[in-house]
């Protein structure tokens, strides 16, 4: 009698509030308490495990992010923030298993108290074999995006706070936390709004203006091409594709020389062929802008147009059909029909066009370097803000106002991003889920 | 009729622009002498010695870059192909704690532009001993393209029915066994686009192997060709013109004969993805 109560209570007696008390003092006790004595042995090894391993890591870290170092010629303020965000990491990643053990004691526990039967050892290994076989997938590629995405992207964030230069520079000098001085600075100091303001306003003009030509040859193209009247259809189409088929950094090293000041072609041959004189089209900023505008849009109207001749070969023909019967004009139809038609259909594609353009240092830094160089100032006459990151991290060394700005590119391109983003599908399914 | 010709001419003349500075690098490829001062379009005496010395000379890297090239070209896209499909596996296939807000977390990080970390990039791969490395390379393109393809490729596996799975695991089929026998093979369009892809993107990508190797002998060919103008600008550009002409003709050849496939994968992943 004394004994059957005795186990009829334990099962209703466990507790599952004690469990988590258990776990959350420490990880697998509330296991061991929960009877499952494998896994609660491997969680206190774990935590143990971690704890003596990382103690005096983690401590130097979470220093080391605080103060960035006391004294200079000993202190490596930059590897202390590097120890500190590994730290950061190393702890969150930690503080997860953590709570995904205390949310494990809870469930098993109120199992228990529910009256849950034990499966089989064998039963059990293959349960959790199932439930870990997700993590074991895409733990490899997390711990390498961990190292090469995210530690990355918040080291460059802390640099932004922080006033590592050529006159901080660790190991002789310590780095210190500013806070938002390196963006007051921007917008304040003269040697440094000037540039922020040219950079800006050209990388805002480039953008728009070369893209918009991109995107508006290739349409054109795209519907000439398309006529019925027109013939070897198929020959027109992969010459004009061409430029795309061809490594960009190739075209641009190419053009560079051709549009090079003395021995460039088209200064050469070109120009003074039609008798006009040489044009200084890396030396002048407004003519090399043109270039660049120019070439750029040479690179990328043929992606457009081979974009564009798809949707177009898709759109069905009766729309086009009752619109003639409606006596529409030519330009109608195609100012009604194929415009909204085609732009709606890619415009995902189309905003990735203006943010990789926003973006292209390759076009900048390859043609001319984003010079010429501007007299007193930091950037050159055609630099964009990403090649004048570039040039402020690996030239002059201004590693805190590459950052500042570089945290201000991200911010723009996200807001860009997310528009686009929002309207793709798998986004949509998860959000309706 | 006018305006058939109209449009003609106005192809015609894309035509000469496209063709234009073609034309000249593949003249001047074939020109005698390095400078091109004394080159020419249309060379009297074409010649294959700029060809000869790329292959031949001493002085000359281009087969190293090539290898190097070729190298974290094909380590990138196999290691991208093997990362990216366990990733996506696991989150389409299973439901477990952290799918969502790592899959927001991916869409986050996609947007960032590399350069953002290159500073941080650059002194980790000091720390860890892999910087001047190509291992160093390849680690940071597979890792850098895992949140957009992963997408991609989760994306592609989602529109595989599930009963296909169920009817497997009925046959006693485990996880491993279900991805390698019944999705792999069904998922392999999306692969191939994820491994053309990382292939293609070593031989275009500029920036990054500027910044992390230092050798002239472990340059890939972007850096290589660019270090090698810059030394000397006018002089080595005949010579120059030779290495691109070899690097962009067969990619140009692959890209042609591939066109139709990437403009319609990028018209659907455009318009309905």
């Amino acid at each position: 009698m004394e004994l059957h109560i005795d186990r009829a209570t334990r099962t209703t007696a466990h507790k599952p509030w004690l469990a988590v008390m258990l776990s959350v003092l420490f990880a697998g006790l509330g296991q061991l308490y929960n009877r499952s004595y494998i896994k609660g042995i491997v969680l206190i090894l774990l935590e143990l495990a971690f704890i003596v391993t990382f103690k005096d890591f983690i401590g130097l870290g979470l220093w080391g992010i605080a103060t960035l170092g006391t004294i200079p010629k000993v202190d490596h303020s930059i590897f202390l923030l590097v120890y500190g965000l590994l730290s950061l990491i190393m702890l969150a990643i930690a503080a997860l298993i953590y709570i995904l053990n205390i949310r494990d004691a809870k469930i098993q526990a109120e199992r228990i108290a529910s009256g849950w039967q034990r499966p089989k050892l064998s039963e059990a290994m293959k349960q959790a074999y199932m439930a870990s076989f997700p993590y074991l997938l895409s733990v490899p590629g997390f711990i390498m995006l961990i190292f090469v995405v995210i530690f990355p992207l918040m080291f460059a964030i802390s640099l932004a706070f922080t006033n590592y230069d050529l006159y901080h520079s660790p190991p002789r000098n310590l780095v210190d936390w500013v806070g938002f001085d390196n963006f007051v600075n921007l917008v304040t100091v003269p040697i440094w709004n000037q540039s922020f303001l040219n950079v800006l306003s050209w990388t805002l003009v480039w953008t728009v203006v070369s893209t918009t030509l991109q995107i508006a040859l290739g349409l054109f193209l795209a519907v000439l091409v398309n006529d019925k009247r027109i013939r070897f259809k198929r020959l027109i189409r992969t010459i004009l594709i061409l430029p795309w088929a061809i490594p960009s950094f190739v075209t641009i090293m190419i053009f560079s020389a051709l549009f090079n000041d003395q021995f460039g072609a088209i200064n050469r041959n070109i120009l003074s062929a039609l008798q006009i004189a040489p044009i200084p089209w890396l030396t002048d900023p407004l003519y090399t802008k043109i270039a660049l505008i120019s070439i750029q849009v040479w690179l990328g109207f043929p992606f457009l147009f081979a974009l564009f001749t798809g949707v177009l070969q898709s759109t069905s023909q009766d729309i086009y059909e009752a619109a003639e019967v409606d006596g529409a004009t030519r330009w109608q139809k195609f100012r009604h029909i194929t415009l909204p038609h085609v732009l709606f259909a890619t415009a995902p594609l189309l905003i990735i066009q203006y943010t990789s353009n926003f973006n292209n240092f390759n076009i900048i830094y390859l043609f001319n370097g984003g010079g010429p160089a501007v007299r007193g100032q930091t950037a050159g006459g055609t630099d964009i803000l990403i090649s004048w990151v570039y040039k402020l991290t690996f030239t002059t060394n201004n590693y805190n106002m590459a950052a500042a700005i570089s945290l201000i590119i991200g911010v723009i391109v996200i807001a860009f991003a997310f528009i686009q983003f929002r309207r793709t599908r798998s986004f949509r399914e998860e959000r309706d889920q | 009729m006018l305006e058939v010709a109209g449009i003609y001419l106005i192809i015609g003349v894309m035509a000469v622009i496209i063709f234009y500075p073609l034309a000249w690098a593949i003249g001047l490829s074939f020109s005698a002498g390095t400078s091109v001062y004394s080159s020419s379009m249309f060379p009297k005496e074409p010649t294959l010695e700029h060809y000869r010395w790329l292959f031949t000379s001493p002085d000359s890297n281009y087969l190293t870059w090539y290898r190097n090239t070729l190298y974290v070209s094909t380590l990138n896209s196999l290691l991208s192909v093997v990362f990216t499909s366990m990733t996506a596996y696991a989150l389409s296939r299973f439901d477990f704690v952290g799918r969502r807000s790592g899959m927001y977390a991916f869409l986050l990080l996609q947007m960032f532009p590399v350069m953002m970390a290159m500073v941080a990039l650059y002194i980790f791969l000091n720390l860890i001993g892999l910087l001047n490395t190509l291992i160093g390379l390849v680690l940071i393109y597979v890792g850098g393209q895992i949140p957009f393809n992963a997408w991609l490729v989760k994306g592609y596996m989602d529109t595989i029915s599930r009963e296909l799975d169920d009817a497997a695991k009925i046959d006693g089929a485990g996880p491993i066994r279900l991805f390698i026998r019944i999705l792999l093979p069904l998922i392999t369009p999306i692969l191939a686009i994820v491994a053309l892809t990382n292939f293609m993107l070593p031989i275009f990508d500029f920036i990054l192997p500027s910044i992390i190797l230092h050798d002239k002998s472990k340059y890939t060919l972007a850096v290589g060709l660019y270090q090698f103008v810059n030394e000397r600008y006018a002089g080595n550009f005949t010579v120059f013109a030779a290495g691109a002409i070899l690097i962009a003709v067969p990619i140009a050849a692959v890209y042609l004969f591939l066109q139709k496939y990437l403009i319609s994968g990028l018209a659907a992943g455009g318009t309905k993805g």
